[in-house]
């Protein structure tokens, strides 16, 4: 048995990486002596050294563009940034260079790196660090975003993510870090890049959901159980590339979609979500489409952070909602 | 053939050593024990004031707290070189400058604590709120001195941050709008010699940050952060030459982080008590009060009085604090734009739908 936490099983998986092949680096600010603010890199240093595992200058613009360099040379960096909000001055190396590389040389230099950084909110961090950026990034042309919800998908996405040839965001929802255990066995095999989990099945709405709104809606479902209606539950885990089969599927069966995201509405993933079954699933459709998001507001400090993030009972108002039209 | 085309030095300002004994003639200010005890008094609140944050926060009343144990002088002696008009833009370790400026107490933990309305404070209405992600808030004082230059002014900026961000690509862009415009700004480096785990030395392979000022052709210079009348006479010195439209200056305080990197860190986890322990016989606190106790200017009695007086203050603050009635979700969706647009409306009446 070997169970672990969501970080546990990140730090399982830069392991078990690094140990199967020597062009896996470590690369970010305190992820050396300290472990990093989180621990997800905690062991590694006195694992694999301190040629592999590297504390950078402050600096996140550097650190996204150094990956690129290590990365156009052979080697598999892995950059974290350290918390959500500090992914932004990384952004013009992502959008102008690491998701492009490959497409500018046609093929000759190519940008095989991940970027792990924490996201959304919850656990009463300080301004700037309780963020959900995935829609920006989903939107770069090039790049992978995977997003983790549970330790054993989030082993086996990023021993993926690190094994994938281009470059890969992999982001750690901070309020699943230590929310439970699971077993992850050390030998668990990676898990495709392009493949949603469905998660729960059901027959009368389908919940889709990524990162820490994942357990938000197991949770909806579990008391809409109790109301005779049927969720299905799927985690997108990977945004980009989008599992659309899996979600016109099961609309297909239930003829309900709620999509539900952390982030802001406005030009949220669920957006994307919601326009691809409107362009292939629409006949399949019983009733609109609810989107359950955080407002379009910034994301406020910690006393009002729960008021922002959807719960579970915001969610299955609106799976109410939905069945209650048809 | 090869000629030197530039050179440079960089220079190291104390007055005031450790053991408390003034080296050479002190600046004009400090010659007026009443203007070393207000600054005395400044530390001391600063640091009572860390005191009672941190128990806040190990009581689950305070977010994540960044203390500035040991760095008093750096906040202090900047601000008392200010003037109210001047406009402060700080990061997020300078209460100490903060509460000289005449934000509050309250208000300082109001922000800590997770409320917005922390960093609407009441005075001084210029200066711009904490900023949390590292060196982003520099090209800001470049922005802010430019406007002054605009405007005609003689007013002055001061924009602090850490040996950390010195790192940041900002930073090096402030520098270099601050020198090509001879802008009206002088950057303080806490130069705590940590950012989070990561020493100074693996920060920049320079020997000096003050020299990152050379190479946007400004001057800079070293400053001892520990001795607060070194802290202040530099940066007034620099807000001098910055206000009869000399320019920009670096100013690099050399001091030490005594504590953990805030209340979500475990020092101990990478740095020992070996290489902390010799920092607490340099800290700010004692070779003032040295000082002025060898000028007669202040007491055991004085001291004791200082102390309770900074209690009550703070004991007075939490209460404040803790009595503020909280934000309603209304205020998310408030402040977001000028005008609350028909649609933000809408989601405001959602979200607000079921608040008493
Ligand atoms: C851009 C950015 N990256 C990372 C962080 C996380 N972080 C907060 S403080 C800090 C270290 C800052 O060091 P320094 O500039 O020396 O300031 P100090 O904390 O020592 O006062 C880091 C890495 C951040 N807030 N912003
Ligand atoms: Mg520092």
């Amino acid at each position: 048995m070997t169970e672990r936490t969501l970080v546990q099983a990140v730090n399982a998986a830069m392991a078990r990486a690094m140990a199967e092949d020597p062009a896996v680096l470590v690369v970010g600010e305190d992820v050396g002596t300290d472990g990093g603010v989180f621990r997800a890199t905690e062991g590694l240093l006195g694992r694999f050294g301190p040629q592999r595992v590297i504390d950078t200058p402050l600096a996140e613009a550097g650190i996204a563009g150094l990956a690129v360099g290590l990365a156009a040379q052979g080697f598999r960096p892995v950059a974290e940034i350290q918390f959500t909000g500090f992914i932004y001055a990384a952004l013009d190396q992502v959008v102008n260079h690491a998701a492009r590389l490959r497409t500018r040389t046609r093929g000759r230099l190519t940008c095989p790196l991940v970027i792990r950084a924490p996201t959304g909110g919850g656990v009463r961090a300080p301004e700037h660090h309780s963020e959900s950026p995935e829609a920006m990034f989903a939107h770069i042309p090039g790049l992978r975003v995977v997003v983790a919800s549970s330790p054993a998908r989030a082993f086996g996405l990023l021993l993926a993510a690190i094994r994938d040839p281009d470059p890969v965001l992999f982001l750690e929802p901070t309020r699943l870090y230590r929310a439970v255990r699971e077993e992850v066995p050390d030998d668990a095999p990676p898990l495709p890049l392009d493949r949603a989990f469905v998660l729960r099945e059901g027959t009368d709405a389908t919940l889709v959901a990524w990162g820490g709104m994942v357990p938000e809606a197991l949770a909806a479902a579990e008391a809409l159980e109790k109301e005779d209606v049927s969720c299905e539950v799927i985690d997108l885990a990977t945004l980009k590339p989008l599992d659309e089969e899996t979600i016109l599927a099961s609309v297909a069966r239930t003829g309900r979609l709620v999509v539900v995201q952390e982030a802001p509405l406005t030009a949220g993933f669920g957006a994307e979500v919601a326009a691809r079954v409107a362009e292939r699933g629409l006949m399949s459709l019983r009733a609109p489409v609810r989107r359950v998001t955080g407002w379009d507001t910034v994301m406020p400090l910690l006393r009002l952070e729960q008021r922002y993030i959807p719960s579970a009972a915001r969610i299955a108002a609106a799976v109410r909602d939905a069945m209650a039209f048809a | 053939m090869e000629t030197v085309v530039a050179r440079f030095e960089i220079r190291h300002r104390r007055h005031l050593g450790p053991d408390g004994v003034p080296a050479g003639d002190l600046p004009a200010f400090a010659r007026d024990p009443a203007e070393l005890v207000a600054l005395y008094r400044g530390m001391v609140r600063t640091r009572a004031f860390d005191q009672k944050a941190v128990a806040l926060q190990r009581t689950g009343r305070l977010g994540t707290y960044a203390s500035s144990l040991g760095q008093e002088a750096v906040a202090v002696g900047l601000a008392a070189a200010m003037r109210p008009d001047d406009v402060f833009v700080p990061a997020f370790r300078e209460h100490g400058a903060q509460l000289w400026r005449g934000v509050t107490m309250r208000e300082l933990l109001l922000y800590w604590g997770g409320d917005e309305r922390g960093s609407n404070f009441a005075g001084p209405r210029q200066d711009f709120p904490v900023n949390v992600p590292v060196g982003s808030q520099a090209p800001h004082a470049a922005g802010v001195a430019l406007a002054m230059r605009l405007h005609g002014e003689d007013r002055a900026v001061v924009c602090a941050f850490g040996d950390g961000a010195t790192s940041k690509g900002d930073v090096a862009e402030a520098l270099v709008f601050a020198g090509v415009w001879s802008l009206p700004v002088v950057f303080v480096v806490n130069n705590n010699q940590w950012a989070i785990s990561v020493p100074r030395r693996a920060q920049t392979a320079a020997e000096t940050l003050a020299q990152k000022a050379i190479a946007a052709g400004i001057p800079g210079m070293q400053v001892d952060g520990n001795d607060v009348i070194a802290v202040r006479d530099a940066v007034a010195e620099a807000l001098a030459r910055a206000r009869s439209g000399g320019g920009a200056t670096v100013v690099e305080a050399v001091t030490y982080r005594l504590g953990d990197h805030t209340t979500a860190d475990d020092a101990r986890r990478y740095r020992d008590d070996a290489e902390v322990s010799p920092h607490w016989r340099e800290e700010p606190l004692p070779r003032l009060r040295t000082y002025l106790t060898s000028l007669g200017a202040w007491t055991k009695a004085q001291e004791d009085a200082l102390l309770a007086q900074c209690r009550a203050e703070v004991d007075q603050a939490e209460a404040d604090y803790l009595a503020t009635p909280p934000q309603d979700l209304a205020s998310i969706f408030d402040h977001t734009f000028a005008v609350l647009p028909a649609e933000l409306a809408r989601q405001k009446a959602e979200a607000t739908g079921d608040e008493p």
